[in-house]
């Protein structure tokens, strides 16, 4: 237990909390790099998997995708791209990496999201007239829109976890705390650290949960 | 002709077939402990897993807190887990294993507790109608039939601890990732994308030796499709 009540002290000391390898430093660095890189990677990937669920193809390359994606480390795809000319280039191997990462998950909810809508239901808004587009944007969208955030709230968690790998390779964000725990040999600090980045990830979980509880009724589906 | 040595391990180059020859030994080792540390998690949490899932379906009200204390479990980042079973295990590959495990619970008991939930209740009715006990139930009608989902989750686990081993080496036991750590101090290129490829390698022949495995354990699967 005292390493418990040491990382406490460690936490509650306010000089870890301030400076340039501060905790608010450390915090701040995590959390852009998680909302750039989860922008990113909604940016490349839903646009991809309504199209393709809208069409009906593609099924098979957005589930293996997201099988390949799991079989490869994030932590070795951090290293070979820090060892490319993108390493030289800041934070962009973690970027790329961690967009690598978050792909998959977004790509195969969003598509079997749009896979899942009634069939009868698309048909019956053809029937009325609607346009392809119309269809895409009005009734299967709305309607997979549950399955679609769930994706990103994976994807968000995950990504907030992952993150913190960065940091083996150098980069910021609060698993600096962790490594430099480790290279110091305290491991108290190595506990507060993980500790603040457990916390992280399970408000990012509490907000979308909030988000999903207060969303229309329409966005909130029946699961 | 007794210029410096100019292979592809003095150029530092991405493929190199010395630098295979040369480490063959500590690429052997670093695979193998990649393995060990991969299967035993998976192994345990398997093991402490199957029930906890049937116990879930036992008693409704055991499920809810079961996957949600295994769902938080599983928020927890993977280097943070590894710190915070630290002052439990030490440096040591137990730490690595324990936080493997806690990570393939949740996907297992998710997957073997819905693979449980979908046997239909005719199924159920029928086998107790010829005189099935409870145990002989689950036993012989419950789990197998509960099979295919719970390989897929087991493929899920097991893939995903492959690449999460990793991780395991800021402790100094992740296997491949070891060769990777160091690969990325020394700028090792050779090193690091073979030990990249080694891994992924790994987790490819784990899915389809588990995929084999469902197939051999599920025949009646096959006969259904023709």
């Amino acid at each position: 237990m005292t390493t418990l009540t040491e990382a406490w002290d460690w936490l509650s000391d306010p000089a870890n909390w301030s400076g340039t390898d501060g905790v608010w430093q450390r915090l701040l660095q995590h959390l852009v790099l998680t909302v750039v890189c989860l922008a990113v990677s909604c940016l490349i990937a839903l646009p991809v998997a309504l199209v393709l669920g809208h069409l009906g193809r593609g099924g098979a390359l957005a589930v293996n995708i997201s099988n390949v994606g799991r079989a490869v480390p994030t932590f070795a795809v951090l290293v070979l791209l820090l060892l490319t000319p993108v390493g030289r280039w800041g934070e962009g191997p973690t970027v790329v990496a961690l967009v690598l990462f978050a792909v998959p998950p977004l790509l195969t909810n969003a598509y079997v999201g749009m896979r899942e809508v009634d069939p009868s239901t698309v048909r019956a808004a053809r029937g009325m007239g609607m346009t392809g587009r119309q269809v895409l944007f009005r009734v299967e969208l709305p309607l997979s829109f549950p399955m679609v955030l769930n994706g990103v709230r994976i994807a968000a968690v995950q990504l907030v976890a992952t993150a913190t790998i960065a940091a083996l390779a150098g980069g910021g964000g609060l698993g600096r705390i962790i490594t430099a725990g480790f290279n110091l040999a305290s491991t108290p600090q190595v506990v507060a650290g993980a500790v603040l980045v457990a916390a992280f990830a399970l408000v990012v979980e509490a907000v979308f949960e909030c988000a999903e509880r207060m969303a229309p009724a329409w966005a909130r589906g029946t699961r | 002709m007794t210029a410096p040595p100019d292979d592809c391990l003095a150029r530092n180059e991405w493929i190199c077939g010395d630098y295979l020859s040369s480490r063959r030994e500590i690429l052997l080792d670093a695979v193998v402990q990649h393995v060990q540390l991969t299967s035993v998690s998976v192994l345990v949490g398997l093991l402490v897993a199957l029930p906890l899932a049937v116990l879930g379906r036992r008693w409704g009200w055991a499920a809810g807190p079961v996957l949600a204390v295994t769902t938080i479990l599983y928020t927890i980042p993977s280097l943070a887990m590894f710190s915070l079973l630290l002052p439990l295990y030490g440096l040591s590959a137990t730490l690595v294993v324990a936080g493997l495990t806690l990570y393939s619970l949740t996907l297992l008991v998710r997957n073997i507790l819905a693979g449980l939930r979908a046997v239909p209740e005719d199924t159920r009715q029928a086998a107790r109608g010829m005189g099935y006990g409870p145990v002989r139930l689950l036993l012989t009608v419950e789990l197998p039939l509960a099979l295919p989902a719970a390989m897929a989750g087991l493929r899920i686990a097991a893939v995903s601890a492959v690449s999460l081993v990793t991780v395991g080496a800021i402790v100094g036991f992740g296997g491949l990732g070891n060769l990777i750590y160091a690969g990325m101090n020394t700028y090792f290129k050779a090193q690091v994308l073979t030990a990249s490829v080694l891994c992924v390698v790994i987790a490819v022949a784990a899915d389809l030796l588990l995929l084999g495995v469902q197939r051999l354990l599920t025949p009646w699967t096959r006969a259904a499709r023709g």
